[in-house]
């Protein structure tokens, strides 16, 4: 499995460069995934779907899909686009170092 | 007595039914049905209506002829489950006690979710063929299609049998061949995924099938609106594509009465389950089958029917105070209906992605390839869902767990 150094640190990474640790993320390591996907800087908004992600993915061992966020999260679908662009799930978890969401099969 | 109540007629209500009718006495157990209709459609075959295959009347059948005697069978609303007295509230106020409920409310489909789908144009240019309605419509507009785009479009998963709408778009090729305009039509498949399916060897044997007949594949489209008036679908990162006819497949959610029920559904209505003893995580006395349970698989009637052997046995376990089996593991098989009288099958689970080989065993029906015998096999299954799969027959050769003795395992680099 590949290893990244993100921010200073090595992280475990799979071939999409999703964290396949999330215990090893922490807020520099969301920092430097958001600048390389072109979000730079991360506002307090971005924040707020970040930590959100972590705590569906804590409580249901997956992320939720974009239509979920955008019905739970208290930010709308429409907004989720213009915070992550193409595709707000996917990215969203990918900078709050959980899996892909699997919602989709 | 037990009082076992099962929430839904369909595939996954009914079959629950009539195995468990058939393992408990009349005095061991009442088992009562509770669906707000009684029209049971074969979903199947609402693919084949656009092009004049089959027509919706004979895909439908009364919901209460489907189950043996001894189950109940109630056609009226349910406004919600108290999951913390062990009750169904019905519409009309009654309640109905249970020890043991089964949800097997299916999906909805929510075309209101998505702006302007349900505008101007609906119904008149923009269609589903999802319901019985929204496929005759769509037949009427087929048949006078003779140039132009068509751009088949799903909105965001989950939806119910993912694969359909890809079959539609081959079968679309295939009719519009026979009618001689194929030429003039521009056929495009708009998906959110980024490939022609999930699962990745199956997402390129598809997409190379979608690339033979000349259907165009837009991937990473997020439908975030449809106007019918102009005649364009627009996604959330605002990519426009242009239609004169769309088929379109809406968001799916579970079923309104979960949503009322305190506790009972995630945030579209679906019911949190274990996946592999199908018991809810809500409720120990609670069970979900079909399409109702939230689960990492295909929402699909194969799933449902393999899904049922093991569902059942749980019911009994539970019942019995035993220790539940543990035994699903996301068996789905699909019939992909691809034109010109010839299917493709794929079967795979939670673990393991469609593999091209034979189902079920080395001799059987080739895997991940088209073939005339698998069109034969597509067909022939609207005869066994009626008299084999609804009553709870076991269909020889084909069990729950998924087989691998036909397969051809890829080898690890």
């Amino acid at each position: 499995m590949p290893v990244d150094t993100i921010a200073g640190t090595p992280v475990d990474v799979n071939e999409e460069g999703f964290l396949t640790d999330p215990s090893q993320w922490n807020d520099d390591i969301a920092v430097e995934l958001a600048r390389r996907e072109g979000i730079d800087p991360m506002t307090e908004r971005h924040w707020e779907v970040v930590r959100f992600m972590r705590a569906e993915y804590e409580a249901k061992g997956t992320g939720p899909t974009v239509r979920v966020l955008g019905k739970t999260s208290g930010v709308s679908v429409k907004e989720l686009y213009l915070l992550f662009p193409k595709g707000p799930a996917k990215l969203a978890a990918k900078i709050a170092g959980i899996p892909k969401p699997r919602g989709c099969i | 007595m037990h009082q076992i109540v099962i929430l839904g007629g369909g595939t996954g209500g009914t079959l629950t039914a009539n195995r468990l009718r058939r393992v408990y006495g009349w005095d061991e157990a009442r088992i009562t049905v509770v669906d707000q209709d009684d029209a049971h459609v074969y979903q199947p075959g609402l693919l084949f209506v656009p092009f004049g295959l089959t027509h919706p009347e004979d895909i439908v059948r009364p919901r209460g002829r489907q189950l043996r005697p001894g189950i109940e069978y109630r056609t009226t609303g349910v406004d919600h489950v108290a999951t913390e007295r062990h009750e169904v509230v019905l519409g009309d106020g009654a309640t109905l006690p249970y020890d043991v409920l089964v949800v097997a409310t299916g999906s909805v489909l929510a075309p209101e979710e998505t702006e302007g789908l349900t505008g101007p144009g609906w119904m008149e240019r923009v269609f589903t063929f999802y319901t019985p309605e929204g496929a005759a419509g769509l037949e009427a507009a087929l048949a006078g299609f003779d140039h132009g785009r068509l751009v088949v479009n799903v909105v965001e998963m989950p939806i119910k049998c993912p694969v359909a709408p890809l079959e539609f778009c081959f079968l679309a090729d295939w009719f519009l061949r026979q009618r001689g305009v194929r030429d003039a039509v521009e056929l495009t498949y708009v998906t959110p995924l980024d490939g022609a399916f999930t699962k990745p060897v199956a997402a390129a044997r598809l997409g190379g099938m979608l690339a033979e007949r000349g259907i165009e594949l837009v991937t990473e489209f997020n439908t975030g609106e449809v106007d019918g008036a102009a005649g364009r679908l627009v996604s959330y990162d605002e990519r426009e594509i242009a239609f004169d006819l769309a088929v379109v497949i809406p968001a799916h959610n579970g079923a309104p009465c979960i949503g009322r029920s305190p506790g009972l559904g995630d945030a579209l209505g679906f019911v949190p389950t274990d996946q592999h003893t199908l018991q809810s995580t809500v409720a120990p006395e609670v069970f979900a089958v079909g399409d109702a349970a939230s689960l990492p698989i295909s929402k699909a009637g194969s799933v449902t029917h393999f899904e049922g052997e093991v569902l059942v046995e749980n019911v009994q376990r539970y019942l019995a105070g035993k220790p539940l089996d543990a035994s699903y593991d996301g068996h789905a098989n699909c019939f992909i209906e691809t034109g010109f009288h010839k299917a493709m099958l794929i079967d795979f689970n939670y673990e393991v992605e469609p593999l091209p080989g034979h189902f079920p065993a080395e001799v059987g029906l080739p895997l991940m390839k088209e073939s005339h015998l698998n069109h034969l096999g597509k067909l022939m299954f609207q005869w066994v869902y009626w008299h084999s799969l609804l009553p709870g027959r076991d269909i020889p050769g084909i069990h729950s767990a998924m087989p691998t003795a036909g397969k051809k395992q890829p080898v690890d680099a």
